[in-house]
């Protein structure tokens, strides 16, 4: 920042609020080029894990810390064994089995099936998945919580996951389930007002140019104070090197025009790069499509610039509430609350002292 | 390695202490707070039930210890300074004492919870107000040196006495003590922002609470300190400052709790139960111990410990209590649940919609 008193003279909002220009706020020039990020369309996206593995590759991110005596343990969690986000995983694609019983959903809507579009809660630009032959019962629980006997500890019948059993008569054995997939890559979101950065002692984590936020390695002393700061859970200190690791959104391949690995990678653009209007742009375009497909559970999350944290760089369409994929549904930077917090501390350090003092009142000397 | 037990040395993914996120609010809310209905189990969805922020790195006991020696050596500071003017050298000499231990003691836990404890100078590469730990280095730094200057001037004015340099030697400790005194109260209670400027839903939304009961925390243990160290014709002050440090840790503890609604289960349950339960027994009878007990040396000593002791236990617990708000996925997804439907219906309504600040759950 030019000037460290900027932060607390009420003019800016570097601490919190809308900021359009977070790179100009952190010194760079006018001339700095435009802020890029990630639009990460989950409706597309099939759970492939590339973009873990060639953020792995690209960036020599190590292995998660699984120790040696449990190496490769599953975490029971559908397909995601990663877990989350952390030091050494700046890309974790979560699954989520969606298993309720069988029109559970479409009773609790009130007999509004016939009027329910077929595409129902299976989303996306993939129609040849369903074609015509969607499954007799739309799907769309979106806003359900599970039911308490759906949820899918169990096994589940990989018949049942076919989306047109129904439609071909297949007896299948669990007929009373209705199943579907969530599959969501997700990533650090390069906050506008970033609670990590602010909050880093060493300065070890910046601003870059391009408006995201990175991790400087040899700056960095390993205080853990990022973490903590985080409202999204995404940094983390790595057990081996004792240093805090992210998402840089590569940015050593920006600097040579590159797109970041994980998009690079990503088969089905569920990844998209590109500067943060643009992608904005296209995420309200593609959420008006599905919407008037009737994909009515679609929704942005980190697209709002006047949320908790200013908007986000990297930001995302869900198709369910931002919780079931482990994202906090309202996150706001902890600085929004810092002015507030050095006035108490202040206000209390005097009368701590005043106490000190006032103790002496009146005590001569025994 | 294998006496190592802090979580990073272990598998990141196992940081996440599952027996304490999983069985949730099993037990009825503390009777204690009788007047007040139970708040019903808070409905809400997560991803597998993990976590969502990630729990601090901090290492136990590093930081809370700090925590503890920045109030003890911050207060017992002030208490040094006064005592000297007013006459009363074994408080002064006690305060001093208290300050540049608790000031090196803390520095070195400081040091110890990095994890990578050799760059620990690049705290003081940068000033940035914006980072309470940046802001903690630059108070704690002055401190000890004042602190340090101080204690060396008591250390050294026996071999001095009557000598050349005696009467130099004593200006000098004095000015530094003074010094001390004056950042001392910032190091006691600038730890409170540190935890609460953080996503832990348990320390930020105590963020007007923190800092009082840092201070009073900060005042029981160099008052008690005070007790342990000084002589009875001095420890008049230190006795003062301690009930006064217990009373208000005392209060600001219950306010705290009762303000907190839902997010202050965390305190009901586990070891931080345990340790805030041990604390207040501390500081009630170390407090009755100061009133009644004062002109008796071992009563006095006695208290003063039993002072300490809770003050160092309610910072055990406000850690523990951070870890496992941090850990537990129903403290983040329901207090923002509850924010988006405040302001949703305010949407609705016309009216000016709330700020995004914390509401107490149902039930409060």
């Amino acid at each position: 920042m030019t000037n460290v008193f900027d932060a607390f003279s009420g003019t800016a909002n570097s601490l919190y609020g809308e900021l359009p220009d977070p790179a100009a706020d952190a010194g760079f020039d006018p001339s700095h080029p435009k802020r890029v990020g990630f639009f990460t369309d989950t409706s597309v996206c099939i759970g492939c894990k590339a973009c873990e593995v060639a953020c792995k590759e690209w960036n020599l991110v190590p292995d998660d810390g699984t120790d040696a005596s449990d190496l490769y343990r599953l975490t029971g969690m559908s397909y995601d064994n990663t877990g989350d986000l952390g030091a050494s995983t700046w890309r974790h694609v979560a699954f989520i089995e969606d298993v309720r019983p069988h029109g559970s959903a479409t009773t609790a809507h009130g007999g509004a099936v016939p009027a329910e579009p077929t595409t129902g809660h299976i989303p996306s630009g993939l129609p040849a998945l369903g074609g015509g032959a969607l499954p007799k019962a739309p799907r769309d629980a979106a806003t359900a919580p599970p039911g308490p006997g759906g949820t899918g500890t169990g096994t589940v019948d990989l018949l049942t996951l076919l989306p047109d059993a129904g439609a071909h008569g297949q007896q299948t054995p669990d007929d009373e389930r209705d199943v579907r997939w969530l599959m969501a890559s997700d990533v650090c979101k390069h906050c506008t007002h970033a609670g990590c950065l602010d909050n880093c002692p060493t300065g070890a984590l910046f601003r870059t140019e391009f408006g995201t936020v990175v991790v400087q390695d040899d700056i960095c002393n390993g205080c853990g104070y990022c973490v903590p700061s985080c409202p999204y859970g995404v940094i983390d200190v790595r057990g081996s090197d004792g240093g805090a690791h992210k998402c840089t959104l590569c940015y050593d391949r920006l600097g040579s025009g590159l797109e970041p690995a994980c998009a690079k990678a990503c088969p089905t653009q569920s990844i998209q790069f590109g500067d943060l209007d643009e992608l904005q742009a296209a995420a309200d375009a593609r959420l008006a499509e599905l919407h008037g497909r009737g994909v009515n559970e679609a929704r942005l999350y980190g697209r709002d610039e006047n949320d908790g944290v200013g908007g986000d760089g990297a930001f995302f369409l869900l198709l369910d509430e931002p919780e079931v994929y482990g994202l906090p549904p309202d996150p706001i930077v902890t600085t929004r609350d810092l002015p507030e917090m050095w006035r108490n501390a202040a206000l209390t350090a005097v009368g701590l002292g005043a106490a000190a003092l006032a103790a002496f009142w009146k005590g001569g000397r025994r | 390695m294998t006496e190592d037990l802090n979580p990073t040395g272990m598998p990141e993914r196992a940081r996440i202490d599952h027996d304490a996120v999983k069985p949730r609010r099993d037990s009825p809310r503390g009777g204690r707070k009788g007047e007040q209905l139970q708040v019903p189990e808070a409905e809400f969805r997560s991803y597998y039930g993990r976590p969502i922020i990630k729990a601090p790195v901090w290492k136990n006991p590093d930081v809370p210890l700090y925590l503890f020696l920045g109030g003890l050596a911050g207060s017992s500071a002030v208490l040094a300074a006064m005592a000297g003017p007013t006459g009363r050298p074994s408080l002064r000499r006690a305060g001093r004492y208290a300050a540049v231990g608790g000031a090196m003691g803390g520095t070195v836990f400081l040091i110890h919870d990095l994890h990578r404890p050799s760059r620990f100078l690049h705290m003081l590469r940068v000033f940035k107000p914006t980072s309470p730990l940046s802001v903690g280095s630059w108070i704690l730094s002055p401190f000890a040196a004042f602190a340090t200057a101080a204690a060396g001037a008591e250390a050294l004015a026996p071999y001095l006495r009557g000598r050349r340099g005696a009467k130099t030697l004593q200006v000098a400790g004095d000015a530094a003590g003074v010094g001390a005194a004056v950042v001392g109260p910032a190091l006691a209670t600038y730890t409170a922002v540190l935890i609460s400027n953080t996503a832990v839903p348990t320390w930020h939304e105590a963020h007007r609470h923190l800092p009082v009961l840092f201070a009073g925390s900060a005042a029981a243990a160099g008052g008690g300190f005070g007790l342990v160290f000084s002589r009875v014709e001095d420890n008049e002050p230190a006795q003062r400052l301690a009930i006064a440090g217990a009373v208000v840790e005392l209060v600001t503890e219950e306010k705290m709790t009762r303000d907190l609604g839902m997010l202050a289960d965390v305190y009901d349950k586990g070891r931080a139960k345990t340790l805030m339960t041990a604390s207040k027994a501390c500081l009630v009878v170390g407090a009755a111990g100061a009133v009644v007990g004062r002109r008796k040396r071992w009563a006095a000593a006695l208290s003063g410990l039993a002072l300490m002791a809770g003050s160092a236990l309610t910072r055990f617990g406000v850690f523990d209590a951070g870890i496992a708000s941090a850990n537990d996925p129903a403290h983040i997804v329901v207090p923002q649940r509850e924010r988006i439907r405040r302001r949703e219906e305010a949407v609705q309504a016309g009216t000016t919609p709330p700020d995004r600040h914390y509401v107490p759950a149902a039930g409060n």
